[in-house]
């Protein structure tokens, strides 16, 4: 171990600082700067004509929104939901799409369609589709004689519903990771485990899952900060309702800024950020603490 | 405030092309811009077919007209992110010549009098309405030339279902659920009133439509309201929510009223299979798309007051032109040769009857309807010639809270009464206010 | 039961369900395609009162002057610049916050994770961009998704280098390799299925950018083809059969790319094999 350990630091030197650099720059000079000059604003009561310094009032103002509890709620739901399906789901296409079976070329293609689709086209589509009268799905379930719920336009069911769609559009991305996450595992790991006669599921449980832990923590937090961040498929498909029932925080941030609300609304940012934050650090630190160095 | 806004807008940047075949003082262009000493300027409008296809048409006639001066079109979306985007180009001195946007409180929240060049001095401005001018100026200047039509907030109805149920225009708002009633007992397939919250914006208009009842009783209400004095939450304002509870209580709306889309309702009642829709005029170019034979069997009457003596149609203003401060020398020339050219001159009207649908009244006084416009649109201009109209509340005050559409939906609903609406709206509107950094709230 | 039935059934029972969850909607986007406007404005799963694609295809092709070709060569040209900057820049950062740990990595955590929570803020970067005079430029505006992309790209690349064993970076050094060497022909070469993996990705993450060149990079010669969507939806008259057809013309090209694209992840998954 300990000449390991030394040859590692005999490395280092081949792992040099200076490879930081160009990204560091681009960091610092296109997002560092104008995101800390926005945070700046807000503390402002801001038109984007001029501003006025007013302290912490625009935070006091987030806070009294009477609708922003719903939206934390909302948005925690939303990212546990959203995220949790995507692992799963993606993790199953992804062994699925990897190993031998008729069509894969065809599905995987499938798979990430709808990722392509913007979300414009996403709205008006399932906005059909899940149309509680004329929509196909409830025409489906009619011709069951299973009930025909409001799938958007019900106050309990509108924000799952949208999670759903969330899904359906985001998993292709998830999947994508979790193949190239599979591949990457050498091949004589499966062979020697064949070769002990180890069953499928033992292989799953003791080589691919552990194996494919860079693609799961990509996808957890991907997944996680995309689904607390998450409004604009809202946005196109609910608009955060009936009434508020499906605003999660970045709707109700986006709706002051389409009010020309300014500094509220980064406030809101500012805001949004530290409980992201919150919430990815502590699993970012965990999953990354267990990671496998081959 | 999405769907007011986009209604604003909408009014706005409709249709109208003039060419001002009038007063063009003469400016010669002289040295710095351009290719081969031409002077080129850029023409900002809104991405939608209808008003690029009418823009574009103005260009090709004013670069006729003026071949030393080439005009680009530059186009932005509807909507938020429009909305944004004219007020980022403006503070960051990048806007372009001319532009398009809304009159009234959008155009107050892009600071004029530091952004917007002074047109009241061009040889047009003086012959605009009063009524225009109030809704494009500040104390200190005058600064949009008008572009497009104003149109009529109240009820599109369908006539042949009137006609054969013999119906009259309800002129009070028990004679308007009377009419329902007694269309619900004839025709049951007949919807007596659509309401399409599948398009949230949509819930708002039997609010919005509402405002020129309220200003009949009380004229000062807008200013009031600009106080904060005047709240929704009390007579004569509150009428409007209240009524809208009654409409979603009175079972005379349609079935899937909360998933059923605008251009849904319209085909509805385009077809007869809804009778009634709380709409603004504007509006009547998705039904001449979609019906094309049903045009004229649709008429509009204005949303009915408690008392005939106050039902009055209320009116959206079209939005209007701008040059911005960052246009100097001759392209600050030519940007106002474009908009003399395109606002007021009857070349350009032609043009745009041609290209455009007409929803209401032209407010150029150069611009002149056609005789053979729709059924709805003589109806609005009943009212006005009766002078039985008033502006929407966002022509005169900036106060506007942005989740009326939520509040009205929840109200339409059922989720909540009328009373808790309007008080919901009165907070929402304070939230805003405050944030305009207005005094009184 | 032995592997090719196996393989048939799994795939049979896949190829169905992908019918109803995937292949319906893109069947309505399909439908929507060739209405004519009022029968798409209805939003209804039926079949076309009348099939009006070839003119729904050319009226969209022809708008703004043939603006959808210019907008394609726009959106390319975006697509390619900045990807290919992202992808570089962040692999040598990943490469390097993997294998040589610090104490500062948990500070650059931070600030990777950052860029992916926090939204760009629209005024201050046109300030940036203005004050570098690259505002309204092209390359200013590969610059910015470059930038907005690096975070996605450091993160999956500082995962997955974890998956290349440290025996081959020494084994390359003692053959003399140098820094530039051993990252640009020992390492980057084995990460080709993530590399593959974040250019999918990102291209479509930029392709699909709606607010970056709006703000960014206005002026209609510059439009991207996300631009061009908001032609056809408006609160006053909406064309969704044409809106459908742009979003079909704006999405098939980079699905077949997709397709090409992912030979070369299958393909990587053979390389795998003989690596290590």
């Amino acid at each position: 171990m300990s000449t390991q350990a030394r040859s590692r630091s005999l490395m280092r030197g081949f792992y040099p600082s200076w490879f930081l650099a160009p990204a560091v720059i681009l960091y610092v000079i296109f997002f560092a700067v104008p995101t800390l000059v926005s945070f700046y604003f807000s503390l402002t009561r801001w038109t984007l004509f001029d501003h006025e310094f007013i302290g912490l009032d625009n935070f006091v103002e987030f806070f009294q929104d009477p609708q922003l509890l719903k939206g934390f709620t909302n948005t925690v739901i939303y990212a546990f939901v959203t995220s949790a399906a995507k692992i799963v789901l993606g993790m199953s296409l992804g062994l699925l799409l990897t190993s031998s079976l008729i069509g894969r070329g065809y599905l995987r293609a499938v798979v990430f369609f709808p990722v392509l689709v913007s979300t414009i086209g996403i709205g008006l589509t399932f906005k059909s589709l899940l149309d509680p009268f004329h929509g196909i799905v409830n025409g489906a379930l009619g011709a069951v004689g299973l009930p025909q719920p409001g799938w958007l336009t019900d106050p309990n069911l509108a924000l799952l519903s949208v999670a759903a769609i969330d899904v359906w559009k985001g998993v292709g991305i998830a999947t994508l990771i979790y193949i190239a996450g599979i591949v990457a595992i050498p091949e004589e790991y499966f062979e020697a485990a064949r070769v002990d006669g180890a069953s499928a599921w033992r292989i799953f449980w003791s080589i691919t899952l552990p194996l494919s832990r860079p693609a799961t923590t990509t996808v957890v937090i991907l997944s996680l900060i995309g689904g607390l961040r998450s409004f604009d498929l809202i946005w196109a498909t609910t608009g955060g309702g009936p009434g508020y029932s499906s605003d999660v925080i970045g709707s109700v941030i986006y709706k002051q800024y389409q009010a020309g609300f300014y500094g509220l609304s980064t406030a809101g940012n500012v805001v949004l950020f530290l409980v992201v934050t919150a919430f990815v650090l502590p699993v970012f630190a965990v999953l990354n603490r267990k990671q496998v160095d081959l | 405030m999405r769907g007011v806004r986009s209604t604003l807008r909408a009014c706005g940047f409709g249709v109208t092309i003039a060419v001002a075949g009038a007063a063009l003082a003469a400016c010669g262009s002289s040295d710095d811009s351009g290719a081969g000493g031409k002077t080129e300027i850029s023409y900002l409008v809104v991405a939608r077919e209808g008003s690029k296809a009418g823009a574009q048409a103005e260009i090709d006639a004013f670069e006729k007209a003026n071949p030393d001066i080439i005009v680009k079109l530059d186009t932005f979306p509807e909507g938020a992110d429009g909305d944004n985007l004219v007020k980022t180009k403006l503070s960051t001195g990048e806007m372009d010549e001319v532009f398009n946007y809304n009159a009234g409180a959008l155009f107050r929240a892009l600071q004029p009098d530091n952004q917007l060049t002074d047109l009241s001095g061009e040889a047009w401005a003086a012959d605009l309405p009063d009524s225009y001018k109030k809704v494009v100026s500040t104390d200190k200047g005058m600064y949009g030339a008008p572009l497009g039509q104003s149109s009529g907030g109240g009820v599109l109805y369908n006539r042949k279902v009137y006609d054969q149920l013999k119906l009259s225009v309800p002129t009070t708002w028990s004679e308007f659920i009377a009419n329902g009633q007694k269309i619900k007992a004839a025709e049951p397939d007949i919807t007596p009133v659509l309401q399409a919250y599948g398009d949230a914006w949509t819930a708002q208009v039997p609010v919005l439509a509402d405002f020129a009842n309220v200003t009949k009783q009380d004229p000062a209400w807008a200013q009031g309201w600009t106080a904060g004095q005047k709240k929704f939450g009390q007579s004569p304002a509150l009428t409007a929510f209240t009524h809208l509870e009654q409409l979603g209580k009175s079972g005379l709306v349609n079935k899937d009223y909360a998933s059923m889309t605008n251009i849904q309702a319209l085909k509805a009642l385009a077809d007869g299979k809804g009778a009634q829709y709380p709409m603004i005029s504007d509006q009547l170019p998705t039904i001449a798309q979609d019906s094309p034979d049903a045009v004229d069997d649709i008429g509009f009457f204005a949303l009915p007051a408690d008392d005939a003596a106050n039902t009055t149609a209320t009116i959206w203003q079209p939005g209007g032109l701008y040059i911005p401060r960052s246009a100097e020398g001759d392209k600050l020339e030519a940007a106002k040769k474009f908009v003399a050219f395109v606002s007021s001159s009857e070349q350009g009207c032609q043009i745009q009857s041609d290209t455009g649908v007409a929803i209401g009244a032209f407010v150029s006084p150069v611009c002149k309807q056609p005789s053979d416009v729709s059924q709805a649109v003589k109806d609005v201009q009943k009212y006005l010639d009766d002078g039985q109209v008033a502006p929407a509340l966002e022509f005169l005050s900036e106060v506007k809270g942005p989740n009326l559409d939520k509040i009205t939906v929840q109200v339409g609903s059922g989720i909540t009464s009328g009373a808790q609406g309007a008080k919901q709206y009165d907070d929402d509107a304070r939230k805003q206010a405050q944030q305009l950094g207005l005094s009184g709230w | 039961m032995n592997r090719t039935t196996q393989r048939w059934i799994v795939g049979g029972i896949a190829i169905v369900i992908s019918f109803v969850v995937f292949l319906v909607p893109f069947v309505f986007i399909l439908l929507q395609a060739v209405k004519t406007a009022p029968d798409a404005g209805q939003l209804s799963f039926r079949w076309p009162q009348e099939w009006v694609f070839w003119d729904n295809l050319t009226t969209v092709l022809s708008t703004d002057d043939g603006l959808m070709g210019r907008a394609f060569w726009n959106s390319a040209v975006l697509t390619v610049g900045s990807v290919t900057i992202m992808v570089v820049l962040a692999a040598m950062v990943g490469y390097v916050l993997q294998r040589r740990p610090s104490r500062l990595n948990g500070v650059v955590s931070f600030f990777v994770l950052a860029g992916l929570i926090v939204p760009p803020a629209v005024v201050p970067t046109i300030w940036v961009l203005q004050k570098t005079h690259l505002f309204k430029s092209m390359s200013g505006m590969i610059l910015i998704e470059a930038t907005f992309g690096l975070s996605f790209c450091i993160l999956l690349f500082r995962a997955f280098v974890a998956t290349i064993p440290r025996d081959l970076d020494e084994a390359a050094v003692l053959d003399g390799a140098g820094p530039i060497r051993l990252f640009f022909s020992v390492v980057l070469p084995l990460l080709r299925p993530v590399v593959v993996t974040v250019i999918v990705v990102q291209s479509v993450t930029v392709f699909n950018d709606f607010a970056g060149p709006l703000y960014f990079l206005p002026g209609s010669d510059n439009a991207t083809v996300q631009q061009t969507l908001y032609s056809f939806q408006s609160r006053t008259l909406s064309q969704y059969n044409l809106l459908f057809t742009d979003i079909l013309l704006t999405t098939i090209p980079p699905l077949v790319l997709y397709v090409f694209f992912n030979r070369q992840i299958v393909a990587g998954m053979t390389s795998g094999a003989v690596k290590g």
